[in-house]
C-alpha cells in the first residue's frame, strides 16, 4: 500500500520542477524583452507578411517563429505578451487574494449576519457566467490593464471567499482556537493569530491557480478584442488574429498558444504542489 | 479427501512480513468447524484467502486451497471466482455493512442465483421467500421490498443468513458473524447458523475469537497464533484438556457462561514467548 | 414534509438570487459611459431624433424608474426591445437557447461517457500504471481550461487532421428547412440523418472542448468515491457470490459512488454552460454566447440583461434539479 502510493506521488517533484523552470523562464523573458526579443514587437512590414517559422521552406532567418499577417514577429510579440500576461497575473492575483480572502476569513470566523451577506453575495454571483460578466465589466470600464485586473477581482474574488470561508469555519471549532479566547485573546486577534496561519497554505495554492485563471481571462479579453490597445502584442490578441488566419499560417496561432497552455499548466501545477506540499495528511 | 482442504497456505504482506505461516485445515460436508485466535492471529485471512477477496497488499507465498478436489490456484481467475460463487458462501462480521444501502433487499438476495446460477426470476424469488421463513423473518414478502436501513442488525443478520443458504453452497465461511450484535441477539443468530447448517449439511469454516461460540456449534476447531496453527483437534478433545500450553491457556482466559464469578486469567508470559519461538523456529526453517 | 420544506427554502433563496442578480446586472451596465442611442442614428441626426429615440427605449427617465419598469416587464416576460437588434429581446434569447443548450446537454454527455470510463477504467485496473496514466491526464485536462482545449483541438482536428467542421452550426449548404431551433432534436425526429451528421460534426469540437474540464473532474471524483466503496463490505460480498470484478463494480459499487459525483456535476454543469459564452465565439457557433459577446460589443443594454438574466435562471435552476435528483436518488433521504 505504502509503496504504491510513494511511487505515484514521485512525478509531483519534477512536475513542480518544469512548471517552476517555465515560470522562471517566462519572467526573465518579460522583464528582458526590450534586450532579447529581435524586433519590435509592433514594427509592421507588409511585404514580410505571413513568414513561417525558421524550420520551415521559404522562411527568413530573421524571424525565428515567423510573422503574421502584418509582417510583426511572432517572438518579439510573444515575448513582450509576456509581460502583460505577468502583470495581470500577479497584479490582479495579489488583490483577487486580498480581497477573497479576507471577505471569506471574516465570514467564517464570525459567522452571524455578516457571514449571511457575504454567502448571499457569493450565491449571487455563482449565478453569473464569469466570461459573461468580465466582458461586460469590460465593456463598462472601458479597455485597458486597470479595467482588466477591476474585472478579474471583481469576477473572482469569490473562489478564494468560498474556500477560505469553509476552512476558517472548521478551524474556528477546534479546541486551539476555544483555548486561545480563554486564555483572553480577542476575536479578531484570534483570527489573525491563531485561525490565518492554518489557513495560509490554501490561500498560497489558490493564489498561485489564480494567476493561472487571471492570464487565461486576460487571453479571453484580447481575444474578443476588449483588452488594451488593439494593436498591442498580447497572447489572447495574437490568438485571435491566428484561428482567423489558421489555415493559411498556422504559426501565428501554434506559439502563442503553446505558450499559453504551458503558463496556465504551470501555474496550476505549482498551485497542486503548493497544495500538497502543505498537506500534512499527505505529505 | 474433505471438501475443503487447505495446505501449507503461506501469506504475505508484499515485501513484507509473513501473516499465515502453512496453515492447513480441511472441512467435510456436514462439519462445523472452529478457527480460533486472537485478533490479529490471521484467522480471517484464511476465509478471505479461500474466498479470493484478500486485499492486494498480501500475496499468496506457497500453498494450495483445494475445493471439492479442485485446485483453486490453477484456475483462472474469472472461472475460480464463478466456482467460489456457486459453491462458497460468506456470512459477514457486520450485518449493517454488508448489504448494499441502495438497493432493496430482495435481489440481493436473488441475485447470485440469477445472475449467477441461471435461476429464473421466479424460482429465485420463490427460493428467497422460503429462506426468509426459514430463518424466522415475520412477512418475509414485504422484507424483500424494504431497504436495508429500515431494518434492524438482527433482522439484516438473518437476510445475510438467509442469503448464505439460498444457493444450496457446499461450504460457508461464517466470519465472526455475531461480533457485531447486541449479546440477547447473538444466541438466537447463532443457534440459527446452526440449525440452518444441520438442516443443509452443510460445511461450515466458523472464524471466531471466542472459544465459547466454539463450544457450542464447532465439532472440530483449529486454533491459530501469529498465522500458525497450534492445535487441530475435536471439540470434545479439545474442552477435555487441550494438548498445546497456548490452548490451555487460550482455554482458562475465556469467561464461561455459566460461572460468571470464574476469575479469567491472561495467557501468561513465558507461554506467549514459548509459541513465539515455536514461531520463529519455523520462520528459520523456511530462511526468512 | 421535511423535504417539501427544504424545497420551499431552496425556491426562495433561488429568487433571491436572481432577483440579486437582475439588480447587479441593471445597474452595472448604466454606468455605460457612451450613448447607445448615438450609435444606432445615421450621422446628422438632430438632437430631437436622439431624444425621441431615449423616449421609445424608456432611458430618459431615473435610474430607478427604468428598474422598476424593467422588472415590471420581466415578471410578465417583457424583456424590451434589443437595441441593435430592434426585436423584441425575449423572442431573440429564446431563438438563440436551443443551440446553447445542445451543445450543453451534447458537452455534459460526452464529459460524463469519457470521466465515466476513466473513473471504470482507474477503479477496475487501481494502483496500476494504468491508474497513474490516468490520473496524470486528468490532470493536465483539468489544469487547462476549455478555451484552450477549444484552440487545441482546431489545430488538432480543423487544421492537421480537418475531420470535423470548426466554425458555425450547421452547413450552409445543406438543404434542409429547420421548423424549430432544436436543430439537433429536430433532425432525429424527422429522420434525416444525414442532418444529424452534420449537426453533430459541427457540434463535436466546441462540446468536446467544454466537456474535457469536467470529463476530469468527474473521473478524479467518481474513482475516489468509487475506490473508497470498494473496500465495504457488501461489495466484498458481491466478489463472494461469484460476479466478475467489471460487474461487481458497475453493480454494487457505482450506484453508492455516483451519489457525491451527481451533486458535483451539477455545480459543474453551471460553470460548463458559463463557458459555451467564449466557446461559441471561438467556434462561430450561433448561441446565447455568441450573441451576448455581439451584444455587449454594441452596448446593447436589454439585450445584454436579457441573457445575463437568462443564464443566471438556467444556472440556478440546474442547481435546484440538482439538488432534488440527489433527494429522489438516495432512499435513505427519500424515506427519512
Amino acid at each position: 500500500m505504502h509503496d504504491a502510493r510513494s511511487t505515484m506521488r514521485r512525478p509531483i517533484g519534477l512536475r513542480l520542477w518544469l512548471s517552476g523552470g517555465w515560470v522562471t523562464l517566462l519572467v526573465l523573458g518579460a522583464i528582458f524583452a526590450p534586450l532579447i526579443a529581435p524586433h519590435d514587437p509592433l514594427y509592421q512590414d507588409l511585404f514580410a507578411g505571413r513568414m513561417p517559422p525558421v524550420w520551415v521552406d521559404g522562411a527568413d532567418p530573421n524571424f525565428l517563429l515567423g510573422t503574421d499577417s502584418l509582417g510583426r514577429d511572432v517572438l518579439s510579440r510573444i515575448l513582450y505578451g509576456a509581460r502583460l500576461a505577468l502583470t495581470v497575473a500577479l497584479v490582479a492575483g495579489v488583490l483577487t487574494c486580498l480581497i477573497g480572502a479576507t471577505l471569506g476569513l471574516i465570514a467564517g470566523y464570525y459567522r452571524g449576519w455578516v457571514d449571511m451577506v457575504i454567502s448571499r453575495l457569493v450565491d449571487i454571483w455563482m449565478a453569473f457566467p464569469p466570461v459573461l460578466f468580465a466582458i461586460l465589466l469590460i465593456a463598462v470600464l472601458g479597455t485597458g490593464l486597470t479595467s482588466i485586473i477591476i474585472a478579474i477581482v471583481v469576477i473572482d474574488w469569490t473562489r478564494f471567499a468560498r474556500v477560505v470561508r469553509a476552512e476558517a469555519m472548521t478551524q474556528g471549532t477546534m479546541d486551539y482556537v476555544a483555548s486561545a479566547q480563554v486564555a483572553g485573546r480577542t476575536r479578531f486577534g484570534t483570527m489573525l493569530t491563531e485561525i490565518l496561519p492554518n489557513v495560509l497554505p490554501t490561500i498560497l495554492a489558490l493564489l498561485t491557480l489564480e494567476m493561472g485563471i487571471a492570464v487565461i481571462v486576460e487571453a479571453i479579453l484580447s481575444f474578443v478584442n476588449l483588452s488594451i490597445s488593439t494593436d498591442a502584442p498580447t497572447w489572447g490578441g495574437m490568438i485571435a488574429e491566428g484561428r482567423t488566419s489558421v489555415h493559411q499560417a498556422w504559426w501565428v496561432l501554434v506559439f502563442p498558444l503553446i505558450t499559453l497552455f504551458l503558463t496556465v499548466l504551470s501555474f496550476s501545477q505549482l498551485g497542486e504542489g503548493l497544495k500538497d506540499y502543505f498537506d500534512p495528511v499527505l505529505r | 479427501m474433505s471438501f475443503l482442504d487447505v495446505e501449507n497456505l503461506t501469506l504475505r504482506i508484499v515485501r513484507g512480513p509473513r501473516i499465515l505461516r502453512a496453515v492447513s485445515l480441511s472441512v467435510d460436508q456436514g462439519e462445523v468447524r472452529g478457527l480460533v485466535g486472537e485478533s490479529g492471529a490471521g484467522k480471517s485471512m484464511i476465509g478471505k484467502a479461500i474466498l479470493g477477496t484478500l486485499p492486494r497488499a498480501i500475496e499468496v507465498v506457497s500453498g494450495r486451497i483445494r475445493l471439492d478436489g479442485t485446485d483453486l490456484q490453477t484456475l483462472s481467475a474469472r472461472e475460480r471466482r464463478r466456482q467460489i460463487g456457486a459453491q462458497v458462501a460468506l456470512i459477514p462480521q457486520d450485518p449493517l455493512t454488508a448489504l448494499n444501502p441502495v438497493r432493496r433487499v430482495g435481489p440481493q438476495i436473488t441475485n447470485r442465483l440469477v445472475d449467477i446460477l441461471g435461476w429464473s426470476k421466479d424460482n429465485a424469488q420463490a427460493r428467497a421467500l422460503e429462506l426468509l421463513d426459514e430463518v424466522h423473518i415475520p412477512d418475509p414478502a414485504r422484507v424483500m421490498r424494504a431497504y436495508p436501513h429500515e431494518l434492524s442488525g438482527g433482522m439484516r443478520q438473518r437476510i445475510l443468513i438467509a442469503s448464505a443458504f439460498a444457493a444450496e453452497p457446499k461450504l460457508i465461511i461464517a466470519d465472526e458473524p455475531t461480533t457485531a450484535l447486541d449479546v440477547t441477539v447473538q444466541k438466537q443468530i447463532l443457534r440459527l447458523i446452526k440449525n440452518m447448517q444441520a438442516k443443509h449439511n452443510t460445511a461450515l469454516l466458523f472464524v471466531t475469537h471466542d472459544l465459547g461460540v466454539v463450544s457450542k456449534i464447532c465439532q472440530s476447531l483449529s486454533v491459530l497464533y501469529a498465522g500458525k496453527v497450534i492445535e487441530d483437534t475435536d471439540t470434545r478433545r479439545f474442552f477435555a484438556g487441550p494438548g498445546h500450553a497456548y490452548s490451555q491457556a487460550l482455554l482458562h482466559a475465556t469467561p464461561k457462561y455459566t460461572d460468571p464469578d470464574d476469575s479469567l486469567t491472561p495467557v501468561p508470559q513465558q507461554v506467549i514467548d514459548a509459541v513465539e519461538a515455536e514461531v520463529a523456529e519455523f520462520d528459520k526453517g523456511l530462511g526468512a | 414534509m421535511l423535504l417539501m420544506r427544504s424545497i420551499l427554502a431552496r425556491l426562495v433563496a433561488t429568487c433571491v438570487t436572481l432577483f440579486g442578480a437582475a439588480v447587479i446586472v441593471f445597474f452595472v451596465i448604466r454606468v455605460v459611459p457612451g450613448n447607445p442611442i448615438a450609435m444606432m442614428l445615421p450621422p446628422g441626426a438632430t438632437e430631437d431624433d436622439i431624444a425621441r429615440l431615449q423616449a421609445l427605449y424608456g432611458l430618459d427617465k431615473s435610474i430607478f424608474e427604468q428598474f422598476v419598469i424593467w422588472l415590471g416587464g420581466v415578471v410578465q416576460g417583457d424583456f424590451g426591445t434589443s437595441i441593435s437588434l430592434r426585436q423584441p429581446v425575449l423572442d431573440l434569447v429564446l431563438g438563440r437557447l436551443p443551440a446553447t443548450l445542445e451543445l450543453s446537454i451534447m458537452a455534459l454527455v460526452i464529459a460524463v461517457i469519457i470521466g465515466g470510463a476513466m473513473a471504470l477504467t482507474g477503479t477496475l485496473r487501481r494502483e496500476t500504471r494504468t491508474e497513474a496514466a490516468i490520473d496524470v491526464t486528468g490532470g493536465m485536462a483539468l489544469s487547462v481550461p476549455d478555451f484552450l482545449w477549444g484552440l487545441v483541438l482546431i489545430l488538432l482536428f480543423g487544421v492537421l487532421w480537418p475531420v470535423f467542421h470548426i466554425s458555425g452550426r450547421v452547413s450552409p449548404s445543406l438543404d434542409f428547412d429547420f421548423a424549430t431551433q432544436f436543430y439537433l432534436f429536430e433532425s432525429v425526429l424527422r429522420l434525416r440523418f444525414d442532418v444529424w451528421a452534420d449537426l453533430v460534426s459541427h457540434m463535436f469540437m466546441p462540446a468536446l472542448a467544454l466537456a474535457i474540464p469536467l470529463a476530469a473532474i468527474i473521473a478524479q471524483l467518481l474513482k475516489q468515491s468509487l475506490k473508497e466503496t470498494m473496500h465495504l463490505d457488501y461489495v466484498t460480498l458481491a466478489r463472494t457470490k461469484g460476479y466478475p470484478e467489471a460487474s461487481v463494480i458497475t453493480r454494487e459499487a457505482l450506484p453508492n459512488a455516483v451519489l457525491p459525483t451527481l451533486t458535483l456535476i451539477g455545480v459543474q454543469f453551471t460553470f460548463l454552460i458559463g463557458g459555451t459564452v467564449i466557446i461559441e465565439r471561438l467556434f462561430s457557433y450561433e448561441g446565447l454566447g455568441n450573441m451576448a459577446i455581439d451584444a455587449v460589443i454594441n452596448r446593447d443594454l436589454p439585450l445584454i440583461q436579457g441573457i445575463v438574466i437568462l443564464f443566471a435562471l438556467i444556472f440556478t435552476v440546474v442547481n435546484l434539479v440538482v439538488d432534488m435528483t440527489y433527494a429522489a436518488l438516495n432512499p435513505r433521504l427519500r424515506h427519512a
